[in-house]
């Protein structure tokens, strides 16, 4: 936990990378208006796909930093050392990375939802339930393959590279529920499949990711 | 001694090739819906099962790898992989000409296609990864960690015909509960032709073991003579 707050707020007070992300997310949901008609009624059905795959570029942004932070002044070999148990370290930073995300996720999509003219209040309920779990996924993936790749040549090539095919389940599964949420159709029946899909692969990442920390962060 | 074993298991598999297509094509009839192209069943499914076995001895040689620290698990864990990946090809190769035969089309976007090509991609990466690495012992830790997470696409693979509707075929092989859908002699077939596949895959694990055993010696050997 008190990684947690001490990552947070040396982001709150550099907004580095915070900035960076909301800027690059804006953007992208600019470039991708280019690519085919915003105005036309087909965009809602595949405006899910869209919001992820914008959090999915600024989440790579965001994990990327959440291990190279510590690289200057050799703070990563400090926090190895210390006696705090590697499992806590590594939550403390998903729960960072996770919050920082939320954030980002929470600007863009009103800022989504005035570009492509859609109303995205519909199921606040389900969509806050989808966004946090997704968000999760990514985080507890991402934070531990930020760590893997953290001493890496090539690191900001490598992250997405092994990121993004590994969250493909947690992907499918948020652009299935979020277009569902954005359409207004009610959250059950086939749909489930999804959440139950979700719900397992944060299960199955966060214990797996949890065992092999220790691995992951030695010295 | 290690080489004639090696040579008499490629023997082996190659006489049981031999046998195997004399079978499928002058035994076993044309299947009554897909007429001669269904034999292709017999390559895709046993590659398919070889680089599954692939996978599983490089996950557990992971694991072994970060257990006990051994980097010649961590060499047996990359070889494996690497043929894991070659036959893989041969899944999605095989599985790719049935399909623009039988649907029309080279590619659909189905689960199980879509998750053979995720794992194909996740083990390019782990390869990948291994070339970015410089100190052994790291690139053993950090790559069997990424090894283990990789897995879990070729599980999702396993089951993705049961837990969703594919384009892809639903089970018809009775190890997977699906009971009298296949003619017993050409199940029997595609566990026959597994054989010589899995003796091929070991003979290549062997030998690109071997390469790698060189590659360290040589490695020694090197900072041996940069030391003095």
């Amino acid at each position: 936990m008190a990684v947690a707050g001490k990552d947070i707020r040396s982001e709150w007070r550099t907004k580095e990378s915070l900035n960076a992300s909301i800027a690059f997310s804006i953007v992208v949901l600019l470039l991708f208006s280019f690519a085919f008609d915003p105005a036309s009624e087909s965009t809602k059905e595949f405006a899910g796909g869209l919001l992820w795959l914008v959090f999915m570029f600024a989440g790579a942004l965001i994990v990327n930093r959440s291990f190279a932070r510590e690289l200057p002044n050799d703070c990563l070999d400090v926090l190895i050392a210390s006696p705090l148990p590697m499992a806590a370290l590594f939550l403390g930073k998903a729960i960072a990375c996770f919050t920082l995300l939320m954030v980002i996720e929470l600007i863009s999509l009103p800022v989504f939802g005035i570009f492509y003219d859609i109303t995205w209040w519909n199921q606040p309920g389900w969509l806050m339930l989808i966004l946090a779990m997704t968000t999760w996924a990514m985080s507890v993936v991402g934070t531990l393959f930020s760590a893997l790749t953290v001493n890496l040549r090539l690191r900001e090539l490598m992250l997405p590279m092994l990121l993004y095919p590994m969250l493909i389940p947690a992907l499918m599964a948020a652009i299935q529920l979020t277009t569902v949420v954005l359409t207004t159709d009610p959250v059950g029946g086939d749909n489930y499949t999804w959440v139950k899909l979700l719900v397992g692969f944060d299960i199955i990442f966060t214990s797996l990711s949890l065992a092999l920390v220790d691995f992951v962060l030695v010295r | 001694m290690r080489d004639k074993l090696l040579a008499g298991a490629g023997a082996l598999a190659a006489v049981l090739f031999v046998r195997n297509l004399y079978v499928m094509f002058m035994q076993i009839g044309d299947e009554v819906d897909q007429g001669a192209i269904y034999r292709i069943i017999y390559f895709h499914v046993p590659a398919f099962f070889t680089a599954g076995m692939c996978y599983i001895a490089s996950m557990l040689a992971s694991a072994y790898t970060l257990w006990k620290k051994d980097l010649r698990a961590d060499a047996f864990a990359m070889s494996a992989t690497e043929v894991g990946l070659a036959f893989a090809a041969v899944n999605l190769l095989t599985g790719m000409i049935w399909g623009r035969i039988i649907w029309g089309i080279w590619w659909a976007w189905d689960p199980r296609l879509t998750w053979a090509l995720i794992s194909w991609l996740v083990y390019f990466g782990y390869l990948g990864l291994r070339k970015a690495i410089d100190d052994p012992s790291e690139r053993a830790n950090i790559s069997a960690v990424v090894n283990i997470f990789a897995f879990t696409s070729v599980a999702i693979t396993w089951k993705a015909i049961v837990w969703w509707r594919t384009q892809h075929p639903a089970p018809v092989l009775s190890i997977r509960g699906a009971d009298g859908k296949i003619d017993p002699a050409m199940e029997a077939m595609i566990y026959t032709n597994w054989i010589p596949l899995l003796l091929m895959a070991t003979i290549f694990i062997a030998i690109r073991l071997r390469q790698e055993r060189a590659l360290r010696e040589l490695d020694a050997m090197r900072r041996w003579a940069h030391s003095t």
